[in-house]
């Protein structure tokens, strides 16, 4: 088995009932590679997404974290591999009775291991981080907006230091130039903490900036996976529609502005 | 969860302190400088570190490290207190990670906020809550009493549907709880009077007793405490989720009006529905009743039911189902009261629907005080 796998899936296949999500779905992403999981409203990337980390378990096909199958874990093993993981949830998922500091706080605490001032310690430098001042810290998450949110949440899924950062739509509903703030803050720490990341987006900006590899799900398939211009010649109808759009060729115009 | 022994192969951080013949400290830093590893001696850790961070012609090996993460950089930029040292060898992938620190400050840890704890008065505090209470319920009667004159210009306007829903909801829904919480209370009442009436000779005193008893005081209040726990509680919650997910402001947008369409519909199916709990359960708290008498005093159902017009004056019954109609207002006005005052989020959730349950029972009983005083020349014997 390939030792620099972060993520393996094997022939991963999901059904609701009589519904088909996904069937056959093959990929596996390295040690500091930056996946985007692409695709139309409805296609399962989030559920794709949840059965990477073993919040859901797929209908069909094992799937490896870290290289362990996650058919085999018991719930103790999958908790100290999660432990591993950040994630950032569309929608942020703070909890919405704490303030951001012990919004970020709570995961260091939960763990047990580190003193109460080292945690205080930590928490400011993950605000720093993030570029959150101590003003939003004492806020509720209901008082923060869209971009704050998502920043206290990305300092959230990374108090553990994870290997492995997960992002569901990290710019949905974000203005255009929070969303590019929240890129290049991206980006910026993967290239400092060097962790794995996979994201679901629908943002060409981020796939075209951000991403080393695309993986485009439509029609319950996998049917694209490689780099952004190896998916961009791709030959499946489904394909060349959502990348050679008229908006998709402004976006794929313009040269990266990070480079991967 | 288990925290700690999943790394007990980890080789914890250290610092090898050596000295060249020419005399020069070399700090050579090994482990795993990460959180896990530094967590339990980050103290230590930075307090050992500090003796050498002064001296500038010490060198620094961070070479021999196993892993470093942002904790563990962190831990050695707090111990240097932001100076980089002059003699300082890092692995390239690790530079980054102190780049961070060089010309950024942390954030200073957030003050506590000063909490408004009124201790020197917390009469005042209770009095303002109080006042702050009493006028958000008037002015939410208030705003009844003019949708309902409203809609009797605009009849085409009444919510039919959603006080249908209510009433299924809050009546229908509880007839199974009310019957039998209202039969085991009548047993119970029933079979204590008999014991006791029974030594004194006194049987016959029974079908008032607890005739009286039920009709005029437990149904009514039996039903406002179910319908408050039951249908309060949901009426609060329902509306604290739709301030979260801002259903409330879209109906706002829509300019539809909050107390026309959430609150009326609630009132109005509770003042129609309770009274007719209240009958249901009295029904059942009687039969219970009988049962009962029947087991220790040996009165016939036929005897009890003969008995019952000439022992139970009609007005305590149309006294018990008024009482239900003005209890029924009293919960849904409290709950959606507390429903609306529910900020978006989790912890005042919690608080505002239990206050609204806890008030509308308590409200409730001081209703039915007033009532024993007002009707006290009313229907008994």
């Amino acid at each position: 088995m390939n030792d620099e796998s972060v993520i393996r899936l094997e022939n991963v296949g999901t059904r609701l009932g009589e519904q088909l999500i996904h069937r056959d779905v093959s990929l596996s992403v390295n040690r500091g590679e930056i996946l985007g999981v692409v695709g139309k409203s409805g296609s399962g990337k989030t559920t794709l997404l949840r059965e990477m980390i073993g919040l859901q378990a797929p209908t069909e096909g094992h799937v490896y974290l870290f290289g362990q199958c996650l058919d085999t874990l018991n719930s103790g093993q999958l908790a100290a591999l999660h432990q591993r993981c950040g994630i950032l949830f569309q929608s942020g998922a703070l909890f919405s009775a704490f303030n951001v500091f012990d919004n970020i706080a709570f995961p260091l605490r939960e763990s047990h291991f580190v003193d109460e001032s080292l945690v205080r310690q930590l928490v400011c430098m993950k605000l720093g981080m993030v570029g959150l001042d101590r003003d939003a810290a004492l806020r509720l998450p209901a008082e923060l907006s869209g971009g704050m949110v998502k920043r206290a949440a990305l300092a959230r899924a990374l108090a553990l230091e994870p290997e492995l950062l997960v992002l569901d739509e990290p710019t949905s509903g974000l203005d255009p130039l929070a969303s590019e703030d929240f890129i290049k803050l991206l980006s910026t720490l993967h290239q400092e903490l060097g962790f794995t990341l996979v994201m679901v987006t629908h943002d060409l900006d981020v796939m075209r900036d951000l991403c080393h590899v695309l993986a485009v799900l439509a029609d319950g398939r996998l049917l694209a996976y490689g780099s952004a211009a190896e998916v961009r010649n791709s030959g499946e109808p489904l394909v060349r529609e959502f990348f050679h759009g008229e908006y998709a060729e402004r976006v794929f115009a313009n040269a990266p502005v990070v480079a991967a | 969860m288990s925290s700690q022994p999943q790394f007990a192969d980890m080789e914890s951080p250290a610092i090898r302190v050596e000295r060249t013949a020419d005399g020069f400290i070399t700090i050579k830093l090994t482990g795993h400088w990460t959180l896990r590893g530094v967590a339990q001696h980050a103290h230590r850790l930075q307090r050992e570190l500090r003796e050498y961070t002064s001296d500038p012609e010490v060198h620094w090996n961070l070479n021999t490290i196993s892993a470093l993460d942002s904790v563990g950089a962190f831990v050695l930029w707090r111990a240097t207190e932001g100076r980089r040292p002059q003699h300082l060898v890092v692995r390239p992938e690790h530079v980054p990670l102190f780049r961070r620190w060089a010309d950024r400050q942390v954030p200073q840890e957030p003050a506590k906020k000063a909490t408004h704890l009124d201790i020197v008065n917390p009469a005042a505090r209770v009095g303002r809550l109080a006042i702050e209470h009493v006028r958000g319920l008037l002015s939410m009667l208030g705003q009844f009493v003019l949708d309902g004159l409203w809609l009797l210009r605009h009849p085409g306007s009444t919510p039919w549907r959603d006080i249908s829903a209510t009433i299924y909801q809050a009546g229908v829904k509880a007839l199974g709880i009310t019957a039998l919480v209202g039969f085991l209370i009548g047993v119970v009442v029933s079979y204590l009077s008999s014991l006791e009436l029974k030594s004194f000779g006194a049987g016959n005193f029974i079908v008032a007793i607890v005739g009286i008893g039920i009709l005029r005081e437990l149904g009514p209040m039996l039903t406002a405490v179910l319908v408050a726990g039951r249908s309060g509680s949901a009426m609060a919650a329902q509306l604290g989720v739709m301030r979260v997910t801002q259903e409330l402001d879209a109906l706002s947008a829509m300019g539809i009006s909050q107390s026309l369409r959430l609150v009326l519909p609630k009132i109005v199916a509770l003042i129609v529905v309770m009274p007719l709990l209240v009958v249901w359960s009295d029904i059942l708290a009687m039969l219970g009743a009988m049962f009962a008498a029947r087991a220790t005093l040996g009165i016939g159902l036929w005897r009890f039911v003969d008995a019952f017009p000439h022992a139970v004056p009609l007005a305590n019954f149309w006294l018990g189902v008024g009482k239900g109609a003005v209890f029924g207002a009293l919960v849904a006005l409290i709950a959606c009261h507390f429903g609306l005052r529910i900020k978006p989020d989790t912890e005042s959730l919690a608080v505002e629907t239990t206050s609204a349950v806890v008030s509308a029972i308590t409200l409730a009983i001081i209703a039915d005080a007033l009532f024993a005083i007002v009707f006290r020349n009313v229907g008994l014997p």
